[in-house]
């Protein structure tokens, strides 16, 4: 098979250059590459474009590129709770796209499905549309929206092999399948790395076609950014 | 006057039985709470989870099971996970009946702002864009006025918008109202103890008043 493992987080990120556009899989800090947001950061990688539904916290995922200022634009859908993005964005220092959700989600489907464009109703009427091409179809109006196009995806998923299947765990999914297909060059990082054939061909989520790199993470924090429980 | 938990009471009784409701961030993550008894619900998480439970107990949390407001949740028996695509997917194509959602203005032909005030809160429209644009059915949970007691309930919002003439049916502390086809607000229920003068003073669009105007039963 084609040869993929590669030793660390460092490693998986060593050809990021400055001014790279990247993807960042996770929703909130739920499922997002911890390793390799602290490889970039150790790195010292700047001036990056960042595609990622969220913004991460001022001290934990993407917030740590931002606090040290290595991001260059960020296109996000939601992108509060953090504080430092916020300042940084009003004080005109970042820039920043704000999207729809669902079309941030379909333009990186699109990208992995060979698709130029999407249509989508989403932003019809608001300033998202702004400068947008729209079209009717069966008397609604839908956006042109298109394919993103990165260097680099950068996923997190619960299980892989070295071949660079795929699974992802619960709420953990979100992006993550669809960014790995999307990326020029996908790096998985994994908190499980196991030899091919373990992994049942069935309940793979993301065929190792998609992956060019990948490893096994270390030291899971997983942070919680609002622990919700009932008595 | 309603309190939050009472806007969300108000809210449970629209929830019609054997359906799939979005909830969204605040007092709509409440309604889930108030639903009547023999009432088959299942909500939908945009952030890719169908069959969404209560919060965990604590020995349960599992960081990487989420709700879209970023708090942990379970997953009921019979949930679903899935990827972003196809949870907005699912959207698009109608399969969501119900959205409930907060906002910050709403207009008289059902226009909604809630993502954005200019120069001084930007958090981004989220998933609401999507959910305003697809969903067969909006209610839009919010306090009539707002913190500087302005009306909320606009002839023409004045904020950015997050979707356009796709509100339904509005619940406050004070009111229900629906939004009239050829525009303006329709009063339908009064909160407990309201007046219609109220409603009146606290209401900046057009406020249609048709007949005597009942009081909610919570």
């Amino acid at each position: 098979m084609i040869y993929k493992l590669v030793k660390d987080a460092a490693a998986a990120v060593a050809d990021i250059t400055d001014g790279s556009t990247l993807m960042l899989g996770g929703f909130g800090l739920c499922g997002i590459p911890e390793n390799c947001i602290q490889a970039i950061l150790e790195k010292g990688t700047t001036n990056l474009t960042c595609i990622s539904n969220n913004a991460g916290v001022d001290d934990f995922g993407i917030g740590l590129l931002l606090q040290q200022k290595r991001v260059k634009k960020m296109i996000s859908s939601y992108v509060g709770e953090n504080e430092e993005f916020e300042r940084q964005l009003l004080s005109g220092e970042l820039e920043v796209e704000l999207i729809p959700q669902g079309t941030l989600a379909f333009r990186c489907m699109a990208a992995g499905y060979g698709m130029p464009a999407i249509f989508t109703p989403a932003g019809v009427g608001t300033e998202v549309a702004v400068g947008k091409e729209s079209r009717i179809f069966d008397g609604k109006e839908y956006l042109l929206e298109t394919a993103f196009n990165a260097d680099f995806a950068i996923v997190k998923a619960w299980k892989g092999d070295t071949d660079g299947n795929l699974i992802f765990k619960s709420t953990a999914r979100n992006f993550n399948p669809l960014m790995a297909m999307a990326g020029k060059i996908t790096i998985a990082e994994v908190e499980e790395l196991v030899e091919p054939g373990i992994l049942d061909p069935d309940q793979i989520h993301t065929p190792g076609i998609y992956v060019h790199r990948i490893f096994e993470g270390k030291n899971y924090e997983k942070r919680i950014e609002k622990r919700t429980t009932s008595k | 006057m309603l309190d939050k938990e009472g806007i969300a009471k108000r809210i449970a009784k629209e929830v019609k039985n054997n359906t799939y409701v979005n909830l969204g961030i605040g007092i709509p993550t409440l309604v889930a709470n108030y639903l009547h008894e023999g009432i088959n619900v299942c909500f939908q998480s945009e952030n890719g989870l169908l069959g969404v439970g209560p919060f965990p107990k604590e020995y349960a949390v599992d960081p990487d099971t989420i709700n879209a407001g970023k708090q942990t949740i379970t997953a009921l028996p019979g949930a679903s996970s899935f990827d972003s695509a196809m949870s907005f997917g699912m959207i698009h194509s109608k399969k969501i009946d119900l959205t409930i959602l907060g906002a910050m203005e709403v207009s008289e032909n059902g226009d909604i702002a809630n993502w954005k005030i200019p120069g001084k809160m930007v958090k981004g429209m989220g998933g609401a864009m999507d959910l305003v644009a697809s969903a067969k059915h909006i209610i839009v949970a919010m306090q009539h006025v707002n913190k500087a007691g302005e009306s909320k309930l606009l002839a023409k919002c004045d904020l950015p918008l997050t979707g356009k003439n796709c509100v339904k049916r509005i619940v406050t502390e004070l009111a229900v109202i629906d939004i009239a086809p050829e525009g303006g607000f329709v009063l339908i229920e009064r909160a407990p103890g309201v007046s219609i003068e109220q409603i009146k003073n606290a209401t900046a669009g057009k406020l249609l008043i048709n007949g005597d105007i009942p009081e909610m039963a919570l």
